[in-house]
């Protein structure tokens, strides 16, 4: 595994006749392979509490994936991208990230957005349809959930260099935060990937972009994508550390993001990973995924299941028993519980919402279509009270 | 003091980036080089290289960028290059720019300002001239000004950077080098805070010309030229598209019972035909005519030995005056 180091600082290799920073891009370069951890001589050496943290939190994330899948069934959502199968990832980008670091999630990250802490239903707000975004950005530094694909890869740049302004104007309140990016395998052909990385490499923002590669943007295989030896090569075009991981090796994915993660914090500038990881539901409720993959495909993908392979790991290292197994089940169990019992009361979205929060202060022309509407829903509401009394 | 718009805006730039620690420039070439336009020049120099940044050649990369900054509580003052060159950046704009504050339900607003030089009358070639305000003015959550003279191109610049709201600033680039007696230092904070206000330019009995930016000065010597034929033309500028200001606007029209619109972009679904629409719907038992337009043709911007044909004129205007249904 080529670690990160210092070298990806800038050196002029290049003629001396060449324009401005040229750097010797081995370093950048990710591994042939993706790291792993399970079943390597690491996995022995790894903190055996992280571990079994690791494996109860990924009951955790599979109990949640499930269960809000059910509440589209139910109509309780409105939609509802899983990650079941992309767990690893989803958890392990929530845990490395330390309380000043900011997550930028795409639309199917609700589940890192739960496990950094969000309530179940304030992450799912989108997904129900009441209003854009459930919780609060800032009180727990994470963006809102991003739907036009990659479009807040730059933002996570920004937000970093914005913060390494900040620290160099004012040490006294410097954050030496790192923003987290989350992209999928399709979102890096979108522009604002390619520039974000851009911007990143040529800022040196504090930013880790976390790829997980699925295979797949909604039916479209990666072959379709893109011809680049792997996703993470992409970094390297960008000055950037590229690295590969194992997405459903959950010692591995955390392993590796805590790094990228400590290398931007210190300094040494941003890094890309990708994660090789598959999604073993449907892209949403809504989609058939049985249209362009194959029952085999799913099957041999069901067998690396992150947490079956973890938890084969733990019982194989006498880390984790039945007892084990029973009491993290027990625990998805209640956290069902819990998240049925927040979706019990319909929501009410109060149409005054509508104009409240377009600008700081509403317009003249919104107070106008305010009132328009509050009148017309006054009239409705007594006509409904008049019908009432008519039926009595 | 003669100072020029592009010296008013350079100077808003810097009392902005003096009197605030938050607010940064960015964009391409506005460091060194001080913008193709020089707005940005000497900012630099004084403000230090973070202040007013060289960003990479990528508008998506820079208005992704601003976003993120802003949100961490900085002021991100955005060049763009030219009007046609900030078509890339317009995911950014209209999908998180303008929605922030809404998507998030009032916790994060984003005070940028993007400073957009637009409008042709400069020889300029094709990309260069583009009217692109029906955009901006078409997306809920920005607001659009324009300044028209000297000075407000240093109190609504002042005003934008300061606003919590995004505000798309812009620049009418054939007026860059108009000049006026003018300085800053006695800028009053009434005039520093115009987001959302008409001016009446002109009063006038007989009709109402409503305009904006790059069109004033072409409106203003109409009203000159047609005294001559005996009318007294009112002129409005409309400094900010978004928020649009009604009042001054129908009092403006209702004292004089007609009106023509004059702007330089295509007329169709232009601005020219909202401010038509809202005039009609609100002023009708005060007019005596239809509401009309002077807008550029519906077509490409041209290229610049036919834009004189495209660009509206004085002539031009004061055949729509004519056209306003004198005899009953
Ligand atoms: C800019 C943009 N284009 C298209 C879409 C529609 N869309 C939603 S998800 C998706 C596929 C995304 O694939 P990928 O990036 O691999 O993420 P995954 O769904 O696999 O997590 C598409 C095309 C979108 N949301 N945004
Ligand atoms: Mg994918």
């Amino acid at each position: 595994m080529t670690v990160l180091d210092d070298s990806t600082a800038p050196g002029l290799v290049g003629p001396p006749n060449s324009h401005g920073p040229r750097r010797d891009p081995a370093p950048l370069l990710p591994d042939p392979e993706p790291v792993r951890i399970l079943g390597t001589p690491a996995a022995k050496t790894f903190d055996a509490e992280l571990q079994r943290d690791l494996y109860r939190r990924l009951v955790l994330g599979r109990r949640f994936n499930q269960q809000a899948t059910t509440l589209t069934r139910q109509g309780r959502l409105a939609v509802y991208p899983a990650s079941t199968g992309q767990e690893a990832c989803q958890i392990t980008a929530a845990m490395v990230l330390r309380e000043p670091d900011w997550l930028f999630p795409s639309y199917r990250d609700t589940l890192a957005v739960v496990a950094r802490g969000v309530r179940p239903l304030d992450a799912l707000t989108l997904m129900r349809g009441h209003a854009h975004s459930g919780y609060d950005p800032y009180e727990h530094r994470i963006a809102p959930l991003s739907t036009p694909l990659a479009t807040q890869a730059p933002h996570a740049v920004g937000l970093a260099h914005a913060a390494r302004l900040r620290a160099a104007a004012d040490p006294e309140t410097a954050e030496d935060l790192v923003a987290l990016a989350l992209v999928g395998d399709g979102g890096t052909s979108e522009g604002d990937f390619h520039e974000a990385l851009n911007f990143a490499g040529v800022l040196g923002a504090p930013v880790v972009f976390l790829v997980q590669n699925n295979g797949y943007a909604i039916s479209v295989p990666l072959a379709s994508q893109s011809a680049a030896p792997t996703l993470a090569h992409k970094a390297v075009g960008y000055g950037i550390a590229g690295r590969l991981v194992d997405g459903n090796d959950a010692l591995a994915m955390h392993s590796v993001l805590s790094a990228a993660v400590e290398h931007a914090r210190s300094g040494r500038g941003p890094v890309l990973v990708e994660a090789i990881t598959y999604r073993l539901d449907a892209h949403t409720n809504a989609d058939d995924a049985t249209r362009y993959r194959s029952a085999a495909e799913v099957a041999a993908w069901r067998a690396r299941d992150p947490l079956t392979l973890l938890e084969g790991h733990l019982r194989a290292a006498g880390l984790l028993d039945d007892a084990g197994v029973a009491a993290a089940a027990q625990a998805a169990e209640d956290l069902a519980t819990e998240i049925r019992a927040q979706f019990d009361n319909p929501p009410d979205p109060d149409p005054d919402s509508l104009f409240a929060h377009v600008y700081a202060e509403p317009t003249s022309q919104l107070r106008e279509q305010a009132a328009e509407l509050a009148a017309r829903l006054d009239a409705d509401a007594d006509a409904a009270t008049a019908a009432e009394d008519e039926a009595r | 003091m003669s100072t020029t718009m592009v010296a008013a805006l350079n100077a808003a730039l810097r009392d902005s980036l003096r009197e605030d620690a938050s607010v940064h420039v960015l964009g391409e070439d506005v460091g060194t080089l001080g913008g193709v336009f020089r707005v940005t020049d000497g900012l630099a120099a004084e403000f230090g290289a973070q202040r007013c940044l060289d960003t990479p050649l990528a508008e998506a990369g820079i208005l992704g960028t601003a976003v993120g900054m802003a949100m961490y509580g900085l002021r991100p003052v955005v060049e763009m290059q030219f009007d046609a060159f900030a078509y890339p950046a317009f995911e950014q704009v209209v999908s998180h720019v303008a929605k922030m504050r809404n998507r998030t339900a009032g916790r994060m607003g984003l005070p940028i300002t993007i400073r957009v030089p637009y409008g042709g009358g400069v020889g300029g070639v094709e990309h260069h001239s583009d009217s692109s305000e029906a955009y901006y003015a078409h997306t809920p959550g920005l607001h659009v000004v324009t300044p028209a003279t000297v000075a407000d191109s240093y109190g609504l610049l002042r005003s934008a950077i300061a606003s919590d709201d995004p505000v798309v600033f812009l620049e009418p680039k054939r007026l860059y080098w108009s000049a006026a007696d003018f300085s800053p230092a006695d800028v009053s904070t009434a005039v520093v805070a115009p987001i959302g206000r008409a001016m009446v330019r002109r009063p006038g009995t007989s009709a109402t010309l409503l305009t904006y930016g790059p069109s004033l000065p072409v409106c203003l010597e109409a009203a000159q030229a047609a005294r001559s034929e005996g009318w007294d033309l009112a002129v409005v500028d409309l400094r900010s598209l978004v928020p649009f200001d009604d009042e001054t606007v129908c009092a403006a029209v209702r004292a004089t019972g007609r009106a023509v619109v004059v702007h330089e972009a295509a007329g169709f679904a232009g601005v020219g035909a909202e401010i038509a629409a809202r005039v009609t719907e609100r002023c009708f038992h005060h007019l005596a005519a239809p509401v009309l337009r002077v807008t550029g043709y519906d077509i490409p911007y041209p290229p610049p030995m036919l834009e004189k044909h495209h660009l509206p004129s004085v002539d031009r205007i004061l055949d729509a005056v004519a056209r306003l249904q004198w005899e009953q």
